[in-house]
């Protein structure tokens, strides 16, 4: 889902470029909280994770593929503000060192990836955390859903951006009719990467999923 | 405690430096759209697409995705850990 440079204009790439710094300061000042010796390596360790799954992309249709973009698994994992940040440097490398995404476009594809992706499937997660609190099963529905927003919420970002200022005036109806159709299949593969991830480290580290902190009782500290 | 996170380095490296060989190499949910309608024609040349590593590759061989994968999962990794460890919070403070 990564824009390149020129889709949108350059209004619209700036004010996306401030609402980005805007959103990753609050991050940065929030994250602080939710980071200790044992989850400030976790935070790396999922956004490396991120970084990696992302290369992975899944065929959906025949012509067209997709790949995970990380927001609810990086938020139910670690919270939703280290978890922007987890999304937000995968975008950075990816769009310094690997040409992958727009340097204009940076702050539109931090904006929908790191940020909308980040709150919505962190807010879809927390409604849903009893559900996430009753088990495996649970959790694996609760993490396939709020993924799943979390892609379209993300697609409908692009869409947003390009009715207000999007190159080559297609007609929005058009753009919009497709981005939400390709990423409700691309949500799916997001949904199932999260789940088998999100279950996987629960069954050996409960503690390390922050949307179950404080759901069952302190678990031992093993170091 | 150290199992874990060496077990989870593990699978990303396993991702980006093996996985990746067999990702699709079609356009994704965002490049379909804008390749579809024609917005794409707008889109402008990466300014870094002439460098070493552009496009998961090395030097436009894509024969080295895989290494490219791995230098990827250094570089986030080293970012990462170094700006959330800056950031925490001192347990033993």
């Amino acid at each position: 889902m990564h824009m390149s440079d020129g889709l949108l204009n350059a209004p619209v790439s700036v004010v996306l470029l401030a609402i980005a710094a805007a959103g990753v300061g609050f991050a940065l000042v929030k994250a602080r909280v939710d980071l200790d010796d044992r989850t400030a390596p976790m935070a790396g360790l999922v956004a490396t994770f991120i970084f990696a799954v992302q290369m992975i992309n899944f065929p959906i249709l025949p012509g067209a593929s997709g790949h995970l973009l990380g927001g609810a698994l990086a938020a139910i994992l670690v919270g939703p503000y280290v978890g922007a940040l987890c999304v937000t440097i995968v975008l950075v490398v990816q769009a310094l060192l690997f040409a992958d995404g727009g340097l204009t476009a940076l702050g539109a594809n931090i904006t929908n990836m790191a940020l909308i992706g980040t709150a919505s499937g962190f807010l879809v997660a927390v409604a849903l955390r009893k559900v996430a609190e009753r088990g495996k099963g649970g959790l694996a529905a609760v993490a396939f859903v709020s993924a799943f927003v979390n892609t379209l919420l993300a697609a409908t970002g692009f869409v947003v951006e390009y009715a207000i200022g999007g190159a080559g005036g297609v007609e929005i109806g058009k753009v919009a009719l497709l981005m939400w159709g390709l990423h409700a299949l691309i949500g799916i593969g997001e949904g199932l990467i999260t789940a088998v991830t999100v279950t996987s480290v629960a069954s050996i580290r409960p503690d390390l999923v922050h949307l179950l902190k404080g759901s069952r009782k302190p678990l031992e500290v093993r170091s | 405690m150290k199992k874990f996170f060496i077990g989870f380095a593990f699978v990303s490296l396993l991702i980006a430096g093996v996985l990746s060989y067999f990702a699709s190499g079609d356009p994704d949910g965002l490049d379909k759209t804008v390749e579809d309608t024609g917005i794409a024609e707008h889109a402008q040349e990466h300014p870094f697409s002439g460098s070493t590593f552009a496009d998961y590759a090395l030097g436009g061989d894509d024969k080295f995705t895989g290494l490219a994968g791995v230098l990827g999962v250094v570089v986030v990794l080293a970012v990462s850990f170094g700006l959330f460890w800056v950031l925490r919070k001192k347990s033993d403070a």
